[in-house]
Order: C-alpha cells, then sequence, then structure tokens
C-alpha cells in the first residue's frame, strides 16, 4: 500500500512551468489553525494530503486523507506542498480539468467548525477544512506562465 | 370528517404540540432493531435552523457496517424469495403510511435540514411518497424476455437481485435522495445498507422509525457515521454488490476506486453547475409565460440553493437583458426570508456551518475575480432564536463564464449572471463546464426549445420548467456530474443482474464430439 501510493506520486508535473528556473511563486498555503490541526491529524492517521474536490454537496472542499488512501493519477495537478513544522510536506492536489478553472487564483487551507461530509479525515472532529482563495497578482501570474507571451 | 386548518407556523419539535419529537438518541437500525454503535460513541446533531444540537446520533464505524452487512445477507435469502406483488404491496404500505403522516416527516426533514417547511410539506415527502408507489408499479409491469435463437433453441432473460447494496446520502434532500434509492432497490429484491449523511442523520430514523413494522428484519439496514469511519468502510465492503452516492467528484472518484477493488458496479451523482438559458422571444410578452420564466430565474432559491441542479448560472440573450434581469431581481427581492417553521417563508438556512462557510467564501471570491454584485452577497441574521442559524441572504452576481463562481457549484442561494449573442453563444457558454446534470432552457419557439434541449450536454434539459422532479422522468449526469440515472424505471436496471437461460429443446447432438 504504501510502495503503491509512493508510485503515483511520482505521476503529476508542475501545470505551468516558468521560462526561468527560478523559485516559483506558491499556489498552495495553509492558515495557521489548519497547520496546528493538521499536526493533531497526522498524530492519528499518518502522513496526510489533500485533493480538492469539485461538484455537488461537500464539492468545492478540499479533502483530506490518509497518503496511499486515494489515488492521484495524470488526471490531477500537484498544486504544491504544505510546509508545517514537524511534519513532512502535504501534498495538494486537484484534477487537471478543474485547474484549468481554478489556475488564477492562489488556495489557502484553512479550517472552521462544521461536519464535513465525504472521506475526509477531519470530519470526526467537528472541524472542516475550507478553501480560501485569492486572486494571483500580476507578478504571479507572469511568473507562473499564465501571462500569453510572458 | 374534521378539517383541520394548518398552522402558520409550525411548533418546534421538542416544544408541546410538535408535529414531530426526536428521540433523545439514535442508535444505527441493523436487523430490525436498533442496535448501539460498537464504538460506544455518539455524535451531537445540530439543527441548521437555530444551531442547537437537538439528539445525538451513533458514531458508525467498520464493526458496525460489518455488522449491518451480514444482517442483510440473512434477511437477502427470504427477501430475494418474496413475490413481486409481496414487495410492491409492501412499497406501497409504506408510501400509505408516510402519507399518513407526512407532515411529522415534513417537520423532521425541516429540523434536521433547514429547508422551509413549505417545501418538505408541498415538494420533498410527496415526491418521496410517490417515488415508491412510481416503483411498486414499475416493478409489477417489469418483464422478462424470451428470445427465439432457432426452432430448437430459447434464450430466457430473467431479472435478479444484486443482494446486498450500499447507498451513501446526501444531506440536501435527506429523506427524497434516500427514498431515491430505497425504493428501486427494494422493488428490485435487494436488501441495502444505508449511510445517511452526518450533517443530517436524524430525519431518515423518524421515517425508519415510522416503518420498520412494514418490512421483513435485515432488508433496510441503517449505519449512522461519518463518511471516513462507516462510509469508506462501506464503500469498500467486500461483501456489498454495488455502491450508490451522491455526492462530489472527489469522492466519486475514491468511491470508484474502492468498488473497483471488488469489481463492483458503482452509480454516481456527483453534481453540476447548471445554466439556465432565456432567449429573446421569453419577453415578446409580459404574460404568464413570462412570469413562469421569472419564476425560473428564481429557481436558484429553492432549497436554499442546495440542488445539485441548481439553476446557477443564468444566461439572457443580449436584446432582453436589462429589462428581464431588472424583472427578475425584483422577483428574487420577494423571496421571502425567515423561520423555516412558517409556511410564508421561501428560503430557510443553510444545512451547515460549514456550507454556510463556503459560500461566504465564494461571495468573496466572486468579489475578488471582479463579478458586480447586484443582490445580497453576506449573511444573513434573523435574530432572536434563529440568529446563529445558517441564513445567507439570496445573491445575484453578474461576470464572465470562466469565474470560478460560474464554474463551481456554491450549493448556497448564489446566482451568477451572464449575457449571450445568439443560440450558438448560448450554447457554447451552456456547455463550458465540467459538468451536465441539469440545465434550463426557457423560449417561445419550439423548435428553437428542441434544437437547445438536445445541444446543451446536460442528462436533464428542463424546458419552460425548472425543478419538477417527478418519478418517471431520467435523472443523472452527463461529464464528471456522475454514472448512471435516478427516476424512472430504467433505474431498475442498476439494481439487477440479468439471468439468462440458453435452453436446447433439440432432441439430439450438436455433432462437434
Amino acid at each position: 500500500m504504501e510502495t503503491a501510493a509512493k508510485e503515483v506520486r511520482v505521476v503529476p508535473a508542475d501545470p505551468a512551468p516558468a521560462p526561468e528556473a527560478v523559485a516559483l511563486p506558491s499556489r498552495v498555503d495553509v492558515s495557521a489553525e489548519a497547520a496546528a490541526f493538521l499536526v493533531d491529524l497526522t498524530a492519528e492517521h499518518g502522513p496526510l494530503m489533500f485533493h480538492q474536490s469539485g461538484g455537488c454537496c461537500d464539492g468545492s472542499s478540499p479533502m483530506c486523507y490518509p497518503v496511499g488512501f486515494f489515488r492521484v493519477g495524470a488526471v490531477d495537478v500537484h498544486l504544491g506542498d504544505l510546509h508545517v513544522d514537524g511534519l513532512d510536506p502535504i501534498e495538494v492536489y486537484m484534477s487537471r480539468s478543474q485547474f484549468e478553472y481554478w489556475k488564477w487564483t492562489h488556495l489557502t487551507i484553512d479550517v472552521v467548525a462544521g461536519r464535513g461530509a465525504g472521506f475526509s479525515v477531519e470530519s470526526p472532529e467537528g472541524r472542516r477544512f475550507l478553501i480560501r482563495s485569492r486572486m494571483l497578482d500580476d507578478a504571479e501570474q507572469a511568473a507562473l506562465g499564465l501571462v500569453p507571451g510572458s | 370528517m374534521t378539517v383541520t386548518t394548518p398552522p402558520s407556523t409550525y411548533a418546534q419539535p421538542g416544544q408541546p404540540g410538535a408535529a414531530v419529537q426526536f428521540e433523545a438518541r439514535y442508535d444505527h437500525f441493523i436487523g430490525g432493531e436498533y442496535v448501539a454503535p460498537a464504538s460506544g460513541k455518539y455524535f451531537e446533531n445540530p439543527s441548521p435552523v437555530n444551531g442547537k444540537p437537538f439528539t445525538e446520533v451513533a458514531r458508525g464505524n467498520a464493526q458496525d457496517v460489518d455488522r449491518a452487512v451480514e444482517a442483510a445477507w440473512r434477511a437477502f435469502d427470504s427477501w430475494k424469495r418474496t413475490t413481486i406483488t409481496e414487495r410492491s404491496i409492501i412499497l406501497n404500505k409504506i408510501a400509505d403510511r408516510m402519507e399518513a403522516n407526512l407532515e411529522m416527516l415534513a417537520v423532521a426533514e425541516t429540523w434536521d435540514n433547514g429547508k422551509p417547511i413549505r417545501e418538505s410539506l408541498a415538494a420533498d415527502v410527496p415526491l418521496a411518497i410517490d417515488h415508491f408507489r412510481y416503483f411498486a408499479g414499475a416493478i409489477r409491469a417489469q418483464e422478462g424476455s424470451t428470445g427465439e435463437i432457432d426452432g430448437d433453441t430459447v434464450a430466457y432473460h430473467f431479472h435478479e437481485p444484486l443482494g446486498v447494496v450500499g447507498q451513501i446520502i446526501p444531506w440536501n434532500f435527506p429523506l427524497l435522495m434516500a427514498v431515491w434509492k430505497l425504493a428501486p432497490a427494494l422493488a428490485a429484491g435487494n436488501c441495502v445498507v444505508l449511510k445517511p449523511a452526518e450533517q443530517t442523520p436524524a430525519s431518515i430514523h423518524v421515517f425508519m422509525d415510522l416503518i420498520k413494522d412494514l418490512l421483513p428484519a435485515g432488508v433496510l439496514n441503517i449505519v449512522n457515521g461519518f463518511g471516513v469511519e462507516a462510509g469508506a468502510p462501506l464503500a469498500s465492503h467486500p461483501n456489498i454488490r454495488k455502491i450508490a452516492f451522491t455526492g462530489e467528484t472527489t469522492t466519486g472518484r475514491l468511491i470508484m476506486q474502492m468498488a473497483s477493488e471488488n469489481l463492483i458496479p458503482v452509480t454516481l451523482e456527483l453534481g453540476g453547475k447548471s445554466p439556465n438559458v432565456f432567449f429573446a422571444d421569453v419577453a415578446d410578452e409580459q404574460d404568464d409565460f413570462y412570469d413562469k420564466a421569472l419564476e425560473g430565474f428564481s429557481f436558484f432559491n429553492l432549497n436554499s440553493g442546495e440542488v445539485c441542479t441548481c439553476p446557477s448560472r443564468a444566461l439572457v440573450q443580449q436584446s432582453i437583458y436589462d429589462q428581464f434581469t431588472a424583472d427578475g431581481i425584483e422577483r428574487v427581492k420577494k423571496v421571502k426570508q425567515g423561520d423555516p417553521l412558517s409556511l410564508d417563508t421561501m428560503i430557510g438556512a443553510q444545512a451547515s456551518n460549514d456550507q454556510l462557510e463556503k459560500i461566504l467564501s465564494y461571495m468573496d471570491i466572486g468579489k475578488q475575480e471582479g463579478a458586480t454584485l447586484l443582490l445580497g452577497g453576506d449573511r444573513a441574521d434573523l435574530g432572536g432564536d434563529l440568529t446563529d442559524g445558517y441564513y445567507v441572504n439570496p445573491t445575484i452576481f453578474e461576470g464572465r463564464n470562466s469565474m470560478r463562481i460560474f464554474q463551481e457549484e456554491i450549493f448556497g442561494p448564489v446566482l451568477s449572471l451572464t449575457s449571450f449573442s445568439d443560440y450558438d453563444d448560448a450554447i457554447k457558454i451552456a456547455n463550458d463546464t465540467l459538468y451536465g446534470l441539469g440545465a434550463g432552457v426557457w423560449s417561445r419557439n419550439g423548435a428553437q426549445l428542441y434544437r437547445a434541449g438536445r445541444d446543451i450536454q446536460a442528462g436533464r434539459v428542463w424546458s419552460n420548467t425548472y425543478h419538477q422532479y417527478p418519478a418517471g422522468a431520467a435523472f443523472g449526469g452527463y461529464k464528471q456530474s456522475g454514472i448512471g440515472r435516478e427516476n424512472h424505471k430504467m433505474m431498475l436496471d442498476h439494481y439487477q443482474q440479468t439471468k439468462n437461460l440458453l435452453v436446447s429443446y433439440a432432441d439430439g447432438p450438436m455433432g462437434f464430439f
């Protein structure tokens, strides 16, 4: 199981390579509260990852799974990693088709009181991960290759 | 005969005179009886009407799911042998029992989910009742087939139930979505393990308690709990023969991954971002039809927008855009928000706090993307006892179809409004979405109405109407909106095997050996 998870994790590539070999602007971040929560959840479930959902009900919510529980594939984009003190980088994915509509926004994973559904690991805790979005600024868009001719 | 007038506001559960009183605690319902969770743990269930817990519900886990699947298989041995007539009679009795207790079920549904009582009374519960009756009838009329292969060889085709099936229910129509899955499954002779949504786990128990004497023990089992603790063990259980799910795309994929390990079929309904297209001739007259179209424009408020087919993208032809949208906005302003238990309330509460937070986060991104806010755009505080409930003001944004608020199912009373130039532009925008569950088209020109309906890539195109859900009309998604259909007698196929008996009546050998 662990091996299989590692195998599939090599699949995604950065969605929009920048022309220069400089550090790309980050697409994902994590709020302080969500980071602290991830430390607790990792202690209980082991290493975690996120896959951003779409569609009905709890669509548009980030789903948090133990690594290897959800199989990412060639249809997914690796948006980046969340860096939380004391934890391995937490990978964040989204389907490529959905990313086409989301690529202009930077995403911060936050947490609110609530009761998410799906199989996301946090819902029994009475809290739910939530995406906060902001538009990438002009410099970020250019660096990510989103501006024609840049 | 006494005629009773319905109250203008129903009493809250827990108050004297309420149409329903919830138990203080709900266990699982397994093998015909209430069973405490293996973990001994329960979780609190708040009402979205006032944000306050009103009952606690069993926190199920894999052990509970195992127990329910075993009970269901024990029941299947005899349930599969019941005659179609017997099963049909049982479904009709369930419908009759529900009808006799319609107010009780409706108040339970509103209290659990937050939807306005007039919707529970006029739509959710009556549709659920009719669904049982529809499949009670459909199964009676279903026949296998015989095929004459040649003079001595006959192919007989029989319908057989799958066995024990798993069903995972969403929180937006807790009773109706359960019944959409239950009625065809039971009619076809399957036994069911059902996992209600953790946001709305209570009303299904009011239903179960009401009808439990009508079904043999173990035919219908309910395991409550969280997705990760109870839903995943059910979806991945090696002894179920099918899994049905309504929800979102990531969990849909995960369920398919689990089903692939067990090599069992799945049906998925994963939502959409439904376009509602208004052609210019809608405004040719200021008549009843125009009024109907304005209602169609306002339908994004049904169930507080928590509908997989919420018409949350309005596409209005440019030549009528200014006047039609102005009239539409006036119509939406008349949507009365208030206590979900009041009969004149047209929009109630969102189902949960995280749903409320998500809607607010989309209002934020809509503003950032440069969409123009035409109406609403914020949380509503209804004051008094309802001040902590999850209420959102009906909201209209004007923008472009490429914006995220045009592409993602917000699942709230939020309309994204844009214009189109001509027919081709309308179809292009309507189909520029990852999803294809529902759509609406409005036109006085029958040919245009027909062509648009055929050109839009969605499983259900309401044409000069919206948000009708008769049991006899197939419902399901194109593209990423899912796999399979619900409603309509074709739904029986999703819960049946085909048994072919290929029989030779020839007297002698075939001659090969």
